[in-house]
């Protein structure tokens, strides 16, 4: 071969490319289109300019929402990944318990999210919820539906319950591919449990973790169905998050333009932080 | 084929326009000189000429959101700004 590299390759992705056009680029492009215009419905469309991108960025909702939402997924990163990662630490790598561990890790993640709502809905209520009326009973103020703080302390416990387990499972697949010969190593060397962990286990597993973040970053980022169902983006608007704000704009309001522009300047938000976080993660990687 | 749902407009299909040459330049320029030209530059990490038209791209948007919010000036200056950065990308980063 004169050459490493052979550009024909290229063909065998033109199938997904097609299919990414059809299922998010032409979606994007329609999106554009209607960011700039404005629509009473009938397919009727009026130029509107720059109007809705003005409105959407000195907007104080949007603001808020935007905060929330970065609140939300530093809070549930900080707490779902070193969990996912203590607990893929201490699950059984051999025998019978493999099994069940992964089927309990699993059983969450097949829940599905409107279900997960309802479920937490009905667990924090405090007359006939399990949650709810045990804290009632140890004389704790909970009430998910009027106080900010609980209602945001109920959406959070949720999606770590709901989450966690995907850092636990790619954290184990990450953790069992790890040959034997590197613990043999550092048992001889008299490594301490801390020092495996921090230069054998972390090492290995910092792929995996890197997608685990990213997924957790983009999904709780983009989180909407859970908290809807729980509180509605209530009490007030205290759990209204980026993507409640945009359906309650596009379909309930019908407002398509600024719904459009707001999913535009919220579309660069993801990536940009996305782009940040691989990044950094996969440069450090490199470097190391 | 009828796509009057995607409601398009001269500026938008002016732009996509745009995206769509600047991807395809990107090809004749792969073809031209292939393996991407990877370098470390200003931000110490590794970038290929795909990286710094992302960064360029994604800057550029950011550029006009920034421009739009913050000021009352035409946003042709930002479009300005956004060359310019982007040429800086392409030599520096």
């Amino acid at each position: 071969m004169d050459k490493p590299w052979n550009n024909k390759a290229w063909w065998l992705v033109a199938p997904m490319l097609a299919l990414v056009a059809f299922s998010a680029v032409i979606p994007l492009m329609t999106v554009v289109n209607y960011s700039v215009q404005d629509t009473f419905g009938n397919n009727q469309f009026f130029w509107a300019g720059l109007e809705w991108y003005e409105q959407v960025l000195s907007s104080e909702r949007f603001r808020e929402a935007l905060l929330r939402n970065l609140l939300f997924s530093a809070i549930i990163l900080a707490i779902e990944v070193p969990l996912g990662v203590f607990i893929a630490l201490n699950m059984p790598k051999k025998g019978p318990g493999v099994s069940v561990c992964l089927v309990l890790m699993a059983l969450p993640l097949l829940i599905p999210w409107n279900v997960v709502g309802t479920i937490w809905q009905v667990f924090g209520r405090n007359d006939i919820g399990l949650l709810g009326w045990s804290l009632k009973s140890l004389g704790v103020d909970y009430n998910y539906v009027s106080d900010p703080l609980d209602a945001w302390g109920t959406v959070i416990a949720m999606d770590v319950w709901h989450w966690t387990s995907l850092v636990v499972l790619l954290c184990y697949a990450g953790l069992v591919s790890i040959p034997d010969a590197y613990y043999q190593a550092a048992k001889i060397d008299g490594a301490s449990r801390w020092a495996v962990f921090r230069h054998i286990q972390l090492p290995k597993m910092k792929r995996v973790l890197m997608i685990a973040v990213l997924l957790r970053f983009m999904d709780s980022f983009m989180i909407y169905t859970e908290p809807f169902v729980v509180t509605g983006g209530g009490p007030g608007n205290s759990t209204t998050f980026l993507s409640i704000d945009l359906v309650k704009m596009a379909t309930g309001q019908f407002d398509l333009g600024p719904a459009a522009a707001m999913s535009l300047v919220y579309f660069l938000i993801i990536l940009l932080l996305s782009w940040v976080f691989y990044t950094v993660m996969t440069n450090h990687d490199a470097q190391r | 084929m009828n796509f009057s749902w995607m409601a398009w407009t001269p500026a938008t299909a002016a732009f996509f326009g745009v995206i769509f040459a600047l991807i395809a330049s990107m090809a004749v320029w792969e073809r031209l000189k292939p393996g991407g030209s990877p370098r470390v530059g200003l931000l110490r990490i590794e970038t290929t000429r795909g990286d710094r038209l992302f960064i360029s791209l994604l800057g550029a948007a950011f550029i006009h959101l920034a421009w739009l919010g913050l000021t009352d000036f035409s946003l042709w200056i930002a479009t300005g700004i956004s060359v310019l950065y982007g040429i800086a990308v392409f030599r520096w980063v």
